[in-house]
């Protein structure tokens, strides 16, 4: 682990902030959008030593946050690279050629479903209906929605995230 | 143009701010409720406008919220279910990213309505940036005097907060997105108790979705009477359609209920008709849930009547012959469609989003999604087709949540409408080795042949 897992002040300030919006005792309702916190300040995804260290400022035991942690499919358990494509493929963005769109990333990309590429940039992941089914096919790359694409369009897309070098994030 | 309520402003530029959404009428619903109304005078004008759940249940709105314990001493709740994960529909995130004001407005009013003092927008995790649209309306009607104490000078306080999920379908339905609030995994619970009895925090709760408290508002405006003569019969208002899959339109349409299929699917004003002048073959009208419906079913019912966007026509002929409204996923599909490829990636949907509790509903997806898979592919066995419809037959009503009917419908009524097709996959399997094997060729019955000939 390159960081010590510790948040910020600010991060902290943020977190006791969200448990004010529930009733007294019951900031593990704060789980969920905590563990989003951590996954996006700890590299993209959730350690069991980061999932402990948010059981202990939320003060519940170290289980209830890795059964939830690993219910959710937007938790990452395990590594990922620094741009996680999250394409659909369910249905309606079937219909309208996601199958195409996975199979062009995989090629370009040279990795499967799942995979990472060798120098850590880009996770393939193919996820289930994002609620963007009239703009198919579309992926979610952190908090942005690319919707109506083509191969060419997602090229573009491939090239303007290594020009940008972030990592993505939900927030 | 047919009537729009929720969807008149779309246009007006920047009525994603408070002050332009107050310029077009917003916000006079919370003034007329708190000045004028009590909340049981509140409730009965959604009684009185017929407004059903717009979640996919059509459960009458003002009925659930007289079910809230009003005896218990706890605090009571209103959580908005904007967890909008059911294939096809996507009209909550148009309206809560476009019209943002008027969820946050239909909040404020319908909890004043069943006395609650916090309310929560659950939203799912990947509309994040939805999410950050909505904080920011919040934080303007906080300033506003809207939200927070003595709201407007009286007496009403409300706090408002908005939750983030994590990507799971299951926390769509009510009582495993009150496990979810509860930092929980998103298991659904046993009924009863139900929410309005024992919901969030064990304190009675009412759910409802984005577009059903977006309408209270304007019932309240306009009364519940005059909301009632739009539409047909029980089926009254507008309501927000998601058109996705071989259309050349596809968007959200606010519709008056009573709309003819038929005029929705061809009409330039909604979906314009089939893309690139294809032959219509299938559609799944309401979400993934519903049962499919094969072309002569689409635009007339069984007995040669006009088929309407109504919750009444649609089910018109029960799973014989008719679907379901549900939530308004409207998913159209021309004749290059593969039947069986779609519902394998709707079983494969539903193995992927079982929460796991209930060993029908666990084990039935994924091998339903199995023998799907190998008869798509050409493994498949004759006997197969009737193993789905009886692993389906299994799941229903069996579970302690409905994901499982949701599983089972969607295949049941795939293979009643479409059964040659399932039976041309194990017969010519060959013919099925290309992924596109109904794009250059259609499918084209056999016996429909034989029958003409
Ligand atoms: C598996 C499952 C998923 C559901 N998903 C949603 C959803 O995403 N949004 C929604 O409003 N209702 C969903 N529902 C329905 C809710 O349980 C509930 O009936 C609804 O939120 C009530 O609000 P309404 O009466 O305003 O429709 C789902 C139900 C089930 C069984
Ligand atoms: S099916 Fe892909 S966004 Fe809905």
């Amino acid at each position: 682990m390159s960081k010590e897992i510790k948040f910020s002040d600010e991060t902290l300030e943020v977190v006791a902030k969200i448990i004010l919006r529930y009733p007294e005792g019951r900031q593990k309702s704060a789980l969920l959008p905590v563990l989003h916190i951590a996954q996006a300040e700890f590299d993209g995804w959730l350690s069991s030593e980061v999932m402990d260290y948010v059981a202990s400022i939320l003060n519940i035991k170290p289980i209830e946050v890795y059964e939830v942690a690993s219910f959710y499919s937007m938790y990452n358990l395990k590594p990922v690279g620094k741009c996680l494509l999250e394409v659909c493929r369910t249905g309606p963005c079937m219909l309208n050629g996601a199958e195409d769109l996975v199979a062009h990333f995989e090629n370009k990309l040279n990795i499967k479903d799942g995979e990472t590429t060798a120098d850590g940039m880009f996770t393939l992941k193919t996820v289930e209906c994002l609620g963007s089914c009239g703009t198919a096919p579309m992926l979610q790359c952190g908090a942005d929605y690319y919707e109506n694409l083509d191969n060419q369009k997602a090229d573009a897309l491939l090239d303007k995230l290594r020009d940008e070098n972030q990592r993505s994030r939900y927030c | 143009m047919a009537r729009k309520i929720l969807l008149e402003h779309l246009n007006v530029p920047g009525i994603e701010t408070l002050e332009v959404f107050r310029k077009m009428g917003g916000y006079q619903a919370v003034e007329k409720v708190l000045k004028t109304m009590s909340p049981d005078d509140v409730t009965e004008e959604v009684k009185k406008s017929g407004l059903r759940g717009r979640g996919g249940a059509g459960f009458p709105a003002g009925m659930k919220w007289s079910f809230i314990d009003k005896k218990s001493e706890k605090p009571r709740y209103l959580v908005c279910n904007a967890d909008e994960s059911e294939p096809g529909t996507f009209k909550d995130r148009y309206l809560m990213e476009k019209i943002p004001h008027s969820l946050i407005e239909g909040m404020i009013v319908s909890s004043y309505a069943l006395g609650a003092k916090t309310s929560y927008i659950y939203i799912r995790g990947e509309y994040f940036y939805v999410l950050r649209i909505l904080e920011k309306a919040i934080a303007e009607a906080y300033e506003a005097g809207f939200l927070g104490k003595n709201i407007l000078g009286t007496d009403y306080s409300l706090d408002l907060h908005v939750q983030i999920g994590a990507g799971a379908y299951i926390c769509g339905e009510e009582t495993a997105l009150l496990e979810s609030l509860e930092g929980k995994r998103g298991n659904p619970r046993m009924k009863p108790p139900f929410p309005a009895i024992s919901g969030l925090y064990a304190s009675p709760t009412v759910v409802n979705n984005v577009e059903t408290i977006a309408a209270v508002p304007h019932i309240v405006n306009m009364t519940g009477d005059e909301y009632a003569k739009i539409g047909v019969g029980r089926s009254t208002g507008t309501k927000l359609i998601s058109a996705s899959g071989h259309i050349n339109k596809p968007g959200v349409y606010e519709i008056e209920m009573g709309l003819p299929v038929e005029e929705f699917i061809y009409s330039d004003e909604y979906c314009g008709g089939i893309k690139n002048g294809k032959r219509l073959k299938a559609l799944i009208a309401g979400g993934s849930s519903v049962p499919i419906l094969p072309e002569h079913l689409i635009t007339k019912t069984a007995n040669g009547d006009a088929r309407l966007m109504t919750y009444e026509s649609l089910s018109d002929g029960g799973f014989v012959s008719g679907t379901m409204l549900g939530s308004g996923g409207f998913i159209v599909m021309d004749e290059t469609t593969c039947i069986v490829r779609n519902t394998w990636t709707l079983a494969r949907f539903y193995h992927h989003e079982s929460c796991g509790q209930c060993s029908p509903c666990r084990e039935g997806t994924g091998w339903m999604e199995k023998v799907l898979h190998r008869i798509e592919n050409g493994h498949g066995k004759m006997s197969d087709v009737d193993l789905l419809v009886d692993i389906a037959k299994k799941i229903e009503g069996n579970t302690i949540c409905p994901l499982g009917d949701a599983a089972a419908w969607p295949i049941a009524s795939a293979i009643r409408h479409f059964r040659e097709e399932f039976e041309y996959h194990v017969k010519y399997p060959e013919k099925v080795k290309d992924p596109k094997h109904f794009f250059y060729a259609p499918f084209v019955s056999e016996k429909m042949n034989a029958s003409i000939a």
